[in-house]
């Protein structure tokens, strides 16, 4: 005799739903290989729709059905279907002119007080070092590598000392300057006062210090032989540009050794993603001033030797940096009213 | 009550299908439609594999630039136009691979899209730019800077390399191995940009086992029969934990090997004596239209209770 059937409503609740989970992960599927260019205007029309309805389907299946299958797949496929609405890519194109325009000036305005702080520990290391050389000529080589100073020291010659500032050379060879520029200085160790900055920000205050100490020390030593003038003219061109991006470095990994020992009014894990992201945009935004420093470094200030050129290089840098982020923040705030 | 106690749940059955499922913990992420998905976390094997995919491409590449280099140049790898662009390149590639490709490929490297990850936001919203930044400019700090302290000790401190190699290894086992340390697996860069890398999910939709049992819609092919006939006393007994084991056994024994013909064997004997079924009366029968039916019976029981507001976990939840 046969047996009544059973009333299994997920199994008739999957019937009905069946076709469209089907579209859906057709849709999906393309998009997941060829992007969502892969799609017609229609379908694209129909991807947020389905995955709503698969969503409900979802949310249903949990309530009323036991098949770990269906939920499991339910499961996975509005994940996939979440990427394809919600990981809408943007072009390259907005994304850097938002990060430009947006971002990066929001962070250095939301930073501004560690900025200052970054700034001051920098140009007190710069003062000591310039001190602590003019009294004692032989203090040079506790602060500057041999590697670094290449031959520059008290012992070389006034001469020797003047060599290197008005360096002619060929364009592959302020090619390979500008190269070896990124690696030897400070963009990565700029990234990486950002990255250590979770050991309390103390990475990112030595960081300055020494940098300043190097500067200082340097400035002394060229003080000394009269030299002032052409060092200074040597320096500030791309200096400018350097100095900031290593301030902006260095302000960034406090804020995350701030967020850690002071966290204020939320956790401490909350704190640091909140921060972190700004600070990582002060970063990127500081490696790419690295880059435009490398540029004027190596290509416009090894074929420039005139000084009052020079100088005036430096004044354009500082005033196109002063008034990019002038300008950036009147557009935030004519975009807030 | 004492015995109850001694039988009492050993532990959550919802964390045993847990522990079974992927063998991975999983997360929830809130949709902005309010509905959340379960992700499962990547394992730190997947993470490494993956890293190390990636680490290989990066190295393969590079190595390749700097022999075309030296190839085209003779060794004067300074001063000349392509060892300059070699060395530019170089930067490029080892701080930008992974980002470049997390936020072309949403959230994967071709590392991670060999194996199967992806990363995305902790909190469900979509994963920004920000994010990805932030996430790989710890890199460095994490895994580049101890491994040249290890490979290259003699650069970093002249006097004492022994010293130096210990740190990288020091510094490398805090910080490379993090994710080993925490149930979320995050390493550094995923603490600071809030973000968790999981596994792609791929399930694919399987025949419903116990469609069978279901009157078929007007249009649909007739379906099978049940053949067998459950008392409530019998299908009270167990709950959906058991359900869903059954359900994999099923599944299993569907796939026509032998160790899933035995277990269907083992499985239907035991539930046979456990409800008190009449062998005798009803001879011998095939463990797998029996099984299949038990299930069907089971889940019609089992998802009728639930939408009365009665959720019964596993054999050892009581009614409340």
């Amino acid at each position: 005799m046969p047996l009544a059937a059973l009333k299994l409503k997920s199994v008739e609740f999957r019937r009905e739903r069946e076709a469209s989970w089907a579209e859906l992960e057709q849709l999906v599927g393309r998009v997941e290989k060829r992007g969502v260019r892969a799609l017609a205007a229609a379908e694209l029309a129909r991807l947020p729709v389905l995955y709503r309805a698969t969503l409900s389907s979802l949310s249903v299946a949990r309530a009323i059905s036991l098949d770990r299958n269906v939920i499991d797949y339910l499961e996975s496929l509005t994940a996939r279907a979440y990427f394809c609405v919600y990981g809408v890519k943007r072009h390259l194109r907005d994304a850097a002119a938002d990060f430009f325009l947006r971002r990066f000036p929001a962070a250095v305005r939301g930073l501004r007080y560690h900025l200052a702080m970054a700034a001051l520990v920098l140009l007190l290391g710069a003062l000591v070092g310039f001190f602590l050389v003019q009294q004692d000529e032989n203090r040079f080589y506790s602060f500057v590598s041999d590697d670094y100073a290449n031959g520059r020291g008290p012992t070389a010659s006034t001469e020797e000392l003047k060599e290197p500032l008005y360096h002619q050379e060929s364009v592959a060879e302020t090619l390979s300057a500008f190269a070896t520029f990124l690696f030897t200085h400070n963009a990565k160790i700029g990234i990486l006062a950002f990255a250590l900055g979770f050991i309390a920000g103390v990475p990112a205050l030595i960081l300055l210090f020494t940098n300043g100490l190097i500067l200082g020390a340097f400035a002394a030593l060229y003080a000394q032989r009269g030299l002032s003038l052409d060092f200074w003219a040597w320096i500030l061109p791309h200096g400018i540009t350097e100095l900031s991006a290593v301030v902006f470095c260095g302000a960034a990994g406090l804020a995350i050794g701030q967020s850690l020992l002071f966290p204020g009014e939320r956790t401490r894990l909350g704190n640091l993603q909140k921060r972190g992201r700004v600070a990582g945009q002060l970063v990127l935004g500081a490696v790419l001033m690295f880059f435009v420093a490398g540029l004027i470094e190596g290509i416009f200030r090894q074929s420039v030797m005139s000084i009052p050129v020079r100088y005036s290089v430096a004044a354009a840098t500082l005033c196109a940096w002063i008034a990019y982020f002038a300008w950036t923040a009147r557009l935030a705030r004519r975009e807030r009213a | 009550m004492s015995a109850r106690a001694a039988k009492a749940i050993p532990y959550d059955a919802r964390e045993r299908l847990l522990a079974r499922k992927d063998s991975g913990a999983r997360v929830d992420v809130l949709t902005p439609e309010g509905v959340p998905i379960q992700f499962t976390i990547a394992h730190s094997g997947d993470r490494a594999n993956a890293f190390l995919i990636d680490f290989l491409i990066l190295v393969v590449v590079t190595l390749g630039l700097v022999f075309l280099t030296f190839w085209a140049t003779g060794v004067a790898f300074t001063g000349s136009w392509l060892g300059a662009f070699t060395m530019l390149v170089w930067f490029l590639l080892w701080n930008f691979y992974f980002m470049f490709f997390e936020l072309r490929w949403q959230g994967a490297t071709p590392g991670k899209r060999l194996v199967g990850l992806r990363v995305i936001d902790r909190h469900g919203g979509p994963l920004s730019a920000d994010a990805v930044i932030v996430r790989n400019l710890t890199r460095d700090v994490e895994f580049f800077m101890p491994m040249q302290m290890l490979l290259s000790a003699e650069l970093v401190s002249s006097s004492s390399p022994g010293w130096a190699r210990l740190g990288g290894i020091l510094w490398l086992l805090v910080l490379a191995f993090l994710p080993v340390f925490n149930k979320q697996r995050l390493r550094v860069g995923d603490i600071v940009a809030g973000t968790i890398v999981v596994l792609a999910p791929k399930a694919v939709l399987l025949q419903d086992q116990s469609a069978h049992a279901v009157a078929p819609l007007p249009g649909f092919a007739p379906a099978g029969r049940m053949r067998f006939e459950f008392s409530d006393a019998a299908l009270d007994i167990y709950g959906i934990y058991e359900l869903q084991v059954l359900e994999d056994v099923l599944r299993k024994g569907e796939d026509g090997t032998p160790e899933g013909y035995l277990a269907m064997d083992a499985v239907c004997e035991k539930i046979q004596r456990k409800i008190g079924w009449d062998i005798i009366a009803s001879g011998r029968v095939d463990a797998g239209s029996f099984l299949r039916d038990f299930y069907a019976a089971l889940r019609a029981r089992l998802e009728h209770k639930m939408l009365l507001g009665e959720r019964k976990e596993d054999k050892y939840s009581v009614k409340k």
